[in-house]
């Protein structure tokens, strides 16, 4: 029998015995709606614990130190002479590594900051643009940096207060940052000289000539435009609250004289540029070890939030699979439905049966044909099922979010249908549903023509 | 008489198995049958004429013995096979009409043509003429319980030869139905069978019946033939057709 055929004559079959076997279909649907609720339930708040994870910035993370840096337990294999310094050439050799997004070397400063007739001595550290996405900045008063060189500033929101009973009014207001330039070596001490424009003083008030480069005190007044009440910054290094945030190309820009640079000068012969450490934010969670140990091989050490990810991703694994289980045992149920279903129109319909292979139907055309009959309760339960879930999963989200904004916190999106689950959902409907169509249908098509026609 | 024989069955048995009883429904029975002969088949109830009927059709296969049709043997056919002879070779007639009570006469009538894989525009066709051809063009979307036993019948045999058999096997084809319209019946399959040339081995214990209507009578007594009679054509004029 051709296909089409099959279907129609499945299809009219069906019906027939239009209550039986729409109680049937909807028991599938009931199914597929559980699968699909539970298992989109599962994977929105995995994607919801991913997004927060990935904004946080922890869990893509490297941060490399030099090797002399480290305080962890690889202390013992530090080598004798110098380790390799965090200087540009190793940025640039970092950024060539696979999935690398972005370096950023941690710049941290001492200045002065000035406002009206307040003036406090801060630590100031500097942001890269791709900052902005943080969550820190998600309640922010202001904005971030208008660009990457900006002479803009955002405040800590402590540090805010303590200049201006008011925070807000400090938008739009400059400060002035007073802070120590490194200048270049004494022979190519160009730099030294004060620039106009940048600094309102520009006295050199003191030249550090260990063997090494100039110091001078420099002004620069900065645009406040934010004022963000969480720490922005992925802190391991540790060197105490930042009040004031600068963009990090600005800084660079600046020439500010950083604590590393101290450091070098007093332990090496290093007279480059070198930083305490890097953030390196890689584009994929998953692609953070093999850049980890790529980065180790240049002779960095480095430190991640890995494992952390690692157990995160087990731990969603195994509730997926939970919530998997409990919403499979519905369509379980479903299934032996379609089982007996099938089962019973064989017995109603074993004269019938005899009666078509009596004008010539083969086996596999009778098996075929309740085959049909299981995969089109399959597909249609399928549809009804995906749409049902989906459906529930809205209105929970909904019910969850009003409950959530009365508490006044975020709404979120913890119930996802991505297409693929929708059909897997299907595909998976149709092929169960075959599945368990494939005892009745070849008991069908065993049935004995002579003895199905004997008595009526 | 015709060079090779429409069937042609060798010593064929039939047994059951009740218990420790042995049921011999079909007992050692050896005919032939020409193509072209109407052929009545006689016995009391029991005898194993349906046995034999089933036999031949293909749809019960003989414990032994061989049973040759067109040149064929049916046992050593596969189940597949089998399907198909019975789909091309073979159109059955029951006395419950058997037609499936869901579908209209149209759909009854198409069913057949559908295993044969007919395309959907012939199919529609050749099921609305056969209905014509048995005076039922008015009632081809009627289901089946919506018309009289001799309709019924009717629409069967319109089943049974839609896809043009050269056997045609009726089984108490007039049991359900009474003498007129069972005499309607017998003279539309003497119709079909002198206009087509078709095989008719037909089923009946009313022996008036088959005298009248067949070339040959064949009895059958507990699965045995015991006796094969040519009637002379008497009755009416019968035109041997050699397929
Ligand atoms: N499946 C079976 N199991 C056991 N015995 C059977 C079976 N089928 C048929 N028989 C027996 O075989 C014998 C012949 O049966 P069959 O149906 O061929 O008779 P029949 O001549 O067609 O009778 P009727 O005129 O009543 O239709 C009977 O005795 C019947 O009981
Ligand atoms: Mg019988």
């Amino acid at each position: 029998m051709k296909a089409h055929d099959v279907v129609e004559l499945a299809a009219r079959n069906l019906r027939e015995s239009v209550l039986r076997n729409s109680l049937t279909t909807i028991g599938i649907a009931v199914g597929v709606a559980s699968l699909v609720a539970m298992l989109s339930l599962g994977i929105g708040l995995q994607q919801l614990a991913n997004r927060r994870l990935t904004r946080s910035g922890l869990f893509n993370t490297v941060v490399v130190m030099p090797r002399d840096l480290d305080r962890g337990p690889s202390r013992r294999d530090q080598p004798s002479t110098p380790a390799r310094p965090l200087d540009d050439t190793a940025i640039a050799e970092i950024r060539r590594v696979a999935h690398v997004a972005e370096v950023t070397p941690e710049m941290r400063f001492m200045a002065e900051a000035r406002y009206g007739d307040k003036s406090r001595f801060i630590m100031v550290a500097a942001l890269p643009p791709s900052a902005r996405d943080r969550e820190a900045f998600d309640g922010m008063t202001g904005k971030f940096f208008s660009s990457p060189e900006a002479e803009e500033a955002i405040l800590e929101s402590d540090f805010a207060k303590e200049l201006a009973p008011d925070p807000k009014s400090l938008l739009g207001k400059d400060i002035v940052l007073q802070y120590a330039e490194r200048g270049g070596t004494p022979n190519t001490a160009s730099s030294a000289t004060p620039k106009s424009g940048d600094n309102e003083e520009g006295s050199t008030v003191g030249e550090l000539i260990a063997s090494g480069f100039s110091v001078a005190r420099r002004e620069k007044a900065l645009r406040v435009v934010g004022i963000t009440e969480h720490e922005p910054t992925v802190g391991f290094g540790g060197m105490g609250r930042s009040r004031v945030f600068v963009p990090t190309a600005l800084t660079a820009k600046m020439n500010v004289m950083l604590g590393s640079d101290l450091r070098e000068m007093v332990r090496t012969s290093y007279r480059g540029r070198a930083y305490m450490a890097l953030s390196v934010r890689i584009d994929a969670p998953s692609q953070v070890q093999p850049a980890e140990d790529a980065i180790k091989k240049m002779g960095f050490s480095t430190f991640s939030l890995l494992d952390a990810t690692r157990s995160l991703r087990r731990f969603f694994t195994i509730l997926d699979m939970f919530l998997g289980i409990f919403g499979s045992l519905a369509l379980a149920v479903a299934l032996l439905g379609i089982v007996n279903t099938l089962v019973m129109a064989i017995l109603e319909r074993r004269r019938e049966i005899g009666i078509m292979k009596a004008i010539g139907a083969g086996d596999a055309d009778v098996k075929m044909l309740f085959f049909a009959e299981a995969g089109v309760m399959g597909l249609c339960g399928g549809l009804i099922g995906v749409t049902l879930g989906w459906a529930i999963g809205r209105a929970i989200n909904i019910g969850t979010n009003v409950y959530l904004k009365r508490m006044d916190m975020t709404p979120e999106t913890f119930w996802l249908v991505p297409w693929w689950l929708v059909v897997a959902a299907l595909a998976f409907a149709v092929i169960v549903s075959l599945g368990s169509g494939i005892y009745p249908a070849s008991r069908a098509a065993k049935l004995d023509p002579v003895q199905a026609l004997r008595y009526e | 008489m015709s060079s090779a024989p429409a069937i042609s069955a060798r010593d064929v048995r039939r047994e059951y198995r009740m218990g420790n009883a042995l049921i011999r429904a079909v007992n050692g029975i050896s005919l032939d049958i020409a193509s072209g002969e109407f052929v009545a088949l006689l016995g009391a109830s029991g005898s194993g004429k349906s046995t034999l009927l089933n036999l031949i059709a293909g749809l019960d296969r003989p414990t032994s013995g061989s049973m040759t049709v067109n040149g064929r043997e049916l046992a050593r056919m596969s189940a597949e096979e089998l399907a198909r002879y019975r789909r091309h070779t073979v159109g059955m007639v029951f006395q419950a009409f058997n037609l499936i009570p869901t579908m209209t006469l149209l759909e009854n009538v198409e069913l057949p043509m559908r295993f044969a894989e007919v395309d959907r525009g012939e199919r529609a066709a050749r099921a609305q003429e056969a209905l014509e051809r048995v005076g039922l063009s008015a009632r081809v979307t009627h289901r089946p319980m919506e018309l009289s036993g001799g309709e019924q019948q009717r629409a069967s045999i319109a089943r049974a030869l839609v896809n043009r058999p050269s056997l045609l096997l009726a089984d108490e084809p007039t049991g359900n139905l009474d003498s007129r319209t069972g005499e309607e019946i017998m003279d539309y399959l003497r119709e079909c069978h002198d206009a087509q040339g078709l095989t008719v081995l037909l089923v009946t214990h009313e022996r008036p019946l088959a005298d009248r209507y067949a070339q040959r009578v064949l009895t059958l007594a507990d699965g045995s033939l015991v006796d094969d009679t040519r009637v002379p054509a008497t009755a009416a004029p019968v035109q041997r057709g050699e397929r």
